[in-house]
């Protein structure tokens, strides 16, 4: 085979992710009543931004075959934080922004020290702390309310050149800051061979348990981005625990739609994002074609069911039974 | 060769596991610029010493030196730090990363904080040129590809670490013949670069060729050492028997019984595992299933059981078709089949849970009313059981974990005595057990023979297949190369049809279907 | 190694104790301690916390816990979780009440429609895990988000105006035996039902061999994927039983009543020494657990704690007791 064969079957299931992402966002710029405008877009982008950042942190932990159920609550939490803090001065904002991802880093690594070092199972790990997240967000505020720098919120949310929707930028750029690095990393790659296989690392001598961590950090700050940008498009903070939970749904949702591997060492956040994109859109063309948006959550509750259930597909592939019981 | 001092020196090692000795006070001296090869049946404490070695177990007592001081490994990175790198049988290979990805795994080419891709591509390929298997696509997933070229990745992958002493374990025993000319040159051609070699494989012809100097191991002692090409196939053989222990057998019936076929092989295949296989099991008689390890014995035995998917060929049971999809259905209702499994602790029985629990667990259906278990039946079969087996356990509801290995080992072959199987199959039941229990069960099987079972027992250890057996099939790359019968079954022809030294060199003739 | 720990400060406490609770599970027993230092701290806050109106009371609140922790204790046996319970509740407490509306046949079926409905999500549930060998966690979220969208789709978003039938509040509210709430009853007779299960039945051994070795127990012959499937729509079942009491204790359903009961039931088993990884417990436990979570529920609003509070003790609680119980065997 060819090299371009080659990188071609790598990126297989992120161009899947876009491909699926295009063709549903051309069905729905085609049948919006507004069409294919930059104002579109731009609605789009940004309610589309929010999952993605929530998708790529639960790609981090998904590669290492791991799961994070507390992502959406820390991006609650995180949320609430910033309507306190990214508020005032140029440099009281920057602050605050930074104290708010701190706190994010500080959320994922105690969950991913939890895991690794405390070696529970992921799942009941972060169910629990997503409660303890969810209980601080509630301390932060108890009813909605507060407020971020509008300057930064309207740039942040708004276009550059009165066209490119501001939060795509942003999200290129935390994916050029942070995936990136992170995927060309020793580290990274670590992350990876672990969830692939934790014993064949291990025998490889790769650092396994400084991989991990380093992905369940990295989550709780790209949930805690996801936050800020929730908190600069609606100027709030609110401690809403069904809205956590959808996030953290849809992230599951989203990655799998974007070829990341439930069962660890395969995929990448770029899938993600399509993915979530993607998600988001399918979501969305209930509203251009005139359903009922009653029928949104069952209609993406229908999607995550198939989208989990494709990955069934690889058992029929098993010819020795006892395979089913690793 | 005999001027130069030794790289590496192991003396006095010694490991057990639980109860069983691995290794007993062994030693060995690798030179450099020399290829040395280790022979020893199944069990020998080869595969204990190299993973000494390489780090991945710690000895109980023993030093290693190298270049004259002294050694010791906490991880397979620290004896790869020295320079010992060991391809192991079990790949080490990560799948969904690719053939590059692998092979710079664990030290990876980095710039500026990231890892370096040309960089990596370039170790890679070169790499794979010196393990001769360019071939492969670095940026090829490893688990495409074949196990054959996972195999030569691995040895690529052991080459870029730049080893001074660098082991396989087996390393041949997936690869096609192409490809073991392939890898004998690139073997030579690291002697020459003044490299040490360990080389471990059943395969004589490819020691002939291959070693200037072998040790011979037996029971976790190293026996003999001697330069290559100084002994004949069958010193070495004899040396890889010696006379260390006898078992007491039960007698066998003098003539073949006359019973009815119970179960029935026909042009049994199963992916590149099972190769044509017929066979036939009478009432009443013990076939043997013999061979080197991983010949396809224990996938043979488990396609029997309904655990394998898209078998090709038939299976009969009292000479009628039958199409078993599940262990249920193998042991339910008229097969009565049972079959005592590889790994007692992982499919045998349920550690934590009791011994009642364990000895009721594959009879539950037989036990139980509506669903309900009738618990005078129950304890009434138990105590039968534990009697007939001597079971010696503190009592009925201690965990089974806390037995010793043989007593657990009975509690797997009483729990499915529980439902009086006609069939039974086993797969290397004596393996780590001590040799008293080891007599009982060679008792308990003819007597279940005697009773009317037909019997199927893959056993590791030729001794037993002897002292056991009816017949004897030895398996070889998934096919039965040979039946062994009454005077024919001995330990010479037993070893040696398993080696397949036996004139036909079957293994060139079909290399390619890996 | 968590083993040796909690063998060491246990096992030298049980060692003076009488041998009947020397035998029975340090993680029980610990649970069981620790529902005593609440009672007590909380009869240090307030008299009455002592009184038999109080603690039947806090019975009964457990009680509807303790229905639907008894199918998560199924589930988490056989080393699975069950995350759809949130909707699995509210579901069957919404379809019981709608069924009240269908006249008196609608009256009469509408307790067993509510848990059939329940049985039907634990259904999917079972074909994804037993069948598709999809990770339960990832297969009851998924149903978790259906169930919540046909729910959503049948009341228009709102809380459901239909409400509760008499046999529901009875059910919920009334007294059989006086002085016994009916709900403290019911839980009893389907406490009693699953350690029968557990304890006398194939089907419970087979669950527990599941639990710890899912392998050795197929190798056994054991039909594992139709265990595992009816167990998810025994847990389904539950969850759904227990809407239809909460629905009958409040008179009518409500969008999110089951959200409170996913965490709580989770922690009830778990805290009662159910191993997460599946294969050890005893219900004897999940008992402990769920009246050790109603009371804590209980002291922190009688405090005036708020609900933020309450999550993070919770979650502080629950990873506390796992580290001390549940981890996994180190790797090396």
């Amino acid at each position: 085979m060819k090299d371009w064969r080659y990188r071609l079957a790598e990126q297989r299931g992120t161009l899947l992710a876009f491909g699926i992402f295009i063709v549903m966002f051309a069905i729905y710029s085609g049948n919006h009543p507004a069409g294919f405008t930059a104002n579109v877009v731009q609605t789009a982008a940004n309610k589309g931004v929010l999952l993605a950042f929530v998708a790529m942190a639960q790609t981090l932990v998904v590669i290492t075959a791991g799961i994070d159920l507390s992502v959406g609550m820390i991006f609650t939490l995180t949320n609430c934080m910033a309507s306190w803090l990214v508020v005032g001065t140029g440099l009281e904002t920057a602050f605050g922004v930074l104290a708010v991802l701190g706190t994010g880093l500080i959320c994922g690594a105690v969950n991913g020290a939890i895991v690794i070092y405390g070696r529970l199972q992921p799942i009941v790990t972060t169910i629990a702390t997503g409660a303890v997240y969810f209980g601080l967000a509630l301390l932060l505020r108890p009813v909605p309310g507060g407020s971020v720098n509008e300057d930064l919120a309207d740039f942040l949310t708004g276009r550059f050149f009165g066209v490119v929707p501001a939060s795509l930028v942003a999200l290129l750029v935390i994916v050029l800051v942070v995936w990136v690095p992170f995927s060309r990393s020793e580290l990274g790659r670590a992350a990876y061979a672990a969830g692939s296989s934790e014993t064949a690392a291990y025998m490889s001598g790769v650092p396994i348990r400084r991989g991990k961590l380093l992905a369940y950090t990295l989550a709780g700050l790209l949930a805690a981005i996801g936050g800020l940008f929730l908190t600069f498009f609606t100027y709030t903070g609110e401690a809403a625990y069904a809205s956590g939970n959808a996030y953290t749904l849809f992230s599951i949702a989203a990655v799998v739609l974007g070829g990341v591997s439930l069962f660890g060492g395969k995929g990448s956040a770029i899938g993600a994002i399509f993915g979530a994109l993607a998600f988001r859109t399918i979501g969305d063309l209930l509203f251009v074609f005139d359903f009922d948006p009653l029928w949104q959550p069952l209609f993406q509750g229908v999607i995550l069911l198939i989208a989990v259930s494709l990955g069934a597909f690889a058992l029929f592939r098993v010819r020795n039974r006892l395979e089913w019981f690793l | 060769m005999d001027g130069t001092a030794p790289l590496f020196r192991m003396e006095g090692i010694s490991k057990r596991y639980g109860g069983v000795r691995a290794l007993e006070k062994a030693e060995l001296t690798v030179t450099a610029g020399s290829i040395h090869a280790i022979l020893g049946e199944n069990g020998a404490g080869k595969s204990t010493l190299i993973k000494i070695m390489a780090g991945v177990v710690a000895p109980d007592e023993g030093r290693m030196t190298l270049d004259g001081s002294e050694v010791t490994f906490a991880s397979p990175a620290a004896a790869n730090q020295s320079g010992i790198v060991c391809i192991f049988q079990e790949l080490s290979l990560i799948p969904e990363l690719s053939v590059a990805d692998n092979i710079v795994i664990s030290n990876p080419p980095k710039r500026f904080g990231m890892i370096d891709r040309k960089a990596q591509r370039k170790i890679a390929e070169e790499a794979l040129a010196r393990a001769g298997a360019s071939d492969i696509h670095p940026r090829a997933l490893v688990k495409d590809l074949p196990l054959s070229r996972r195999q030569m990745v691995e040895i690529a992958k052991a080459l870029a670490r730049k080893p001074r002493i660098l082991i396989l374990d087996e390393a041949t025993s997936a690869l096609t013949a192409a490809d073991v000319a392939r890898v004998f040159e690139v073997l030579k051609r690291l002697r020459s670069e003044g490299l040490a070699l360990l080389y471990i494989s059943h395969r004589m012809n490819e020691i002939a060729e291959l070693a200037d100097h072998c040790t011979v191991f037996r029971n976790g002692r190293n026996v003999a050492s001697y330069p290559a090409g100084s002994k004949s196939d069958n010193e070495v053989v004899e040396l890889m028997i010696g006379r260390e222990y006898s078992h007491i057998f039960p007698p066998k019936p003098a003539s073949a019984p006359a019973a009815a076929t119970v179960l029935e092989a026909r042009n049994l295949s199963w992916a590149d595992r099972l190769d044509n296989i017929s066979l036939s099991v009478r009432a009443g008689e013990v076939v043997g299933l013999g061979g080197l390890d991983g010949q396809g014995q224990r996938e043979l035995l488990l396609a029997f059981f309904g655990v394998l998917r898209g078998l090709r060929g038939e299976v009969l049971i009292d000479g009628r078709p039958v199409s078993i999809a599940s262990p249920t259905a193998a042991s339910h209702g008229r097969i009565g089949m049972a079959l005592i499994p590889e790994d007692r602790k992982t499919e045998g029985l349920m550690l934590p849970m009791t011994v009642r629990e364990n000895l009721s667990f594959a009879a539950l259906d037989r036990l139980s009313k509506a669903g309900i278990i009738d618990r005078a039946a129950e304890q009434r079969l138990i105590d039968d059981m534990v009697g007939l087996l001597a079971i010696k356990t503190a009592g009925l509801d201690i965990p089974v974990g806390a037995l010793s290995g043989g007593n657990q080992q009975k509690v797997v072959i009483a729990k499915w005595l529980m439902r009086q199987p006609r069939i039974i199959l086993l797969n290397d039941p004596t393996r780590g057990i001590d040799v008293g229990t080891k007599q009982e069960l060679y008792q308990l099987m003819r007597k279940l023979a005697d009773a009317g079972a037909a019997i199927l027992f893959y056993s590791t250890d030729y001794d037993e297949l002897i002292g056991c057996c009816d017949r004897v099939l030895v398996l070889y790359d998934g096919a039965v190369k040979r039946e062994l019968v009454g005077a024919g079954l001995t330990e010479h022809a037993l070893i040696a049809s398993a080696l397949n030294i036996h004139g036909d060199d079957v293994r060139i003739g079909q290399g390619e279907h890996a | 190694m968590s083993e040796t720990t909690h063998g060491g400060i246990m096992g030298g406490i049980a060692g003076r104790m009488p041998k009947f609770i020397r035998r029975a599970d340090p993680a029980v027993l610990t649970a069981f301690a620790c529902i005593v230092v609440l009672l007590l701290l909380g009869s240090l806050y307030s008299r009455n916390f002592l009184s038999p109106e109080y603690l039947l009371q806090q019975l009964k609140v457990a009680s509807f816990l303790g229905v639907i922790a008894t199918g998560m204790m199924l589930v988490i046996l056989l080393g699975q979780i069950d995350l759809s319970v949130p909707w699995a509740v509210a579901a069957g407490a919404m379809m019981a009440c709608a069924a009240a509306a269908y006249g008196s046949v609608g009256v009469a079926l509408a307790i067993p429609f509510g848990v059939l409905c329940g049985v039907a999500i634990g259904i999917v549930n079972g074909i994804g895990v037993a069948y598709l060998r999809i990770p339960s966690m990832i297969i009851t979220l998924a149903t978790n988000a259906v169930a919540q969208g046909l729910m959503v789709v049948y009341t228009g978003g709102f809380s459901p105006q239909d409400s509760a039938t008499a046999a529901m509040r009875y059910l919920a509210t009334g007294f059989t035996i006086p002085g016994v709430p009916n709900a403290v009853i019911i839980w009893a007779l389907i406490g009693a039902a699953m350690v029968f299960a557990l304890t006398r039945t194939s089907f419970g051994r087979a669950v527990y061999g599941i639990g710890n070795r899912e392998r050795a127990a197929y190798l056994s012959g054991i039909d594992t994927r139709r265990v595992v499937m009816i167990a998810f729509a025994v847990s389904g079942g539950l969850s759904a039983f227990g809407g239809v009491l909460l629905a009958g204790y409040a008179s009518k359903a409500a969008q999110s009543m089951g959200d409170a009961y996913l965490l709580p039931s989770i922690a009830a088993v778990v805290l009662g020494g159910t191993s997460i990884l599946g294969g050890r417990g005893s219900y004897l436990g999940t008992v402990a657990g769920v009246i050790l979570i109603t009371l804590l529920q209980s002291i922190l609003s009688v405090m005036q704690m708020p609900e933020a509070g309450r999550q993070i003790i919770y979650g502080v609680v629950i990873v506390a007791m796992l580290l001390l119980y549940g981890r996994a065997p180190a790797s090396r």
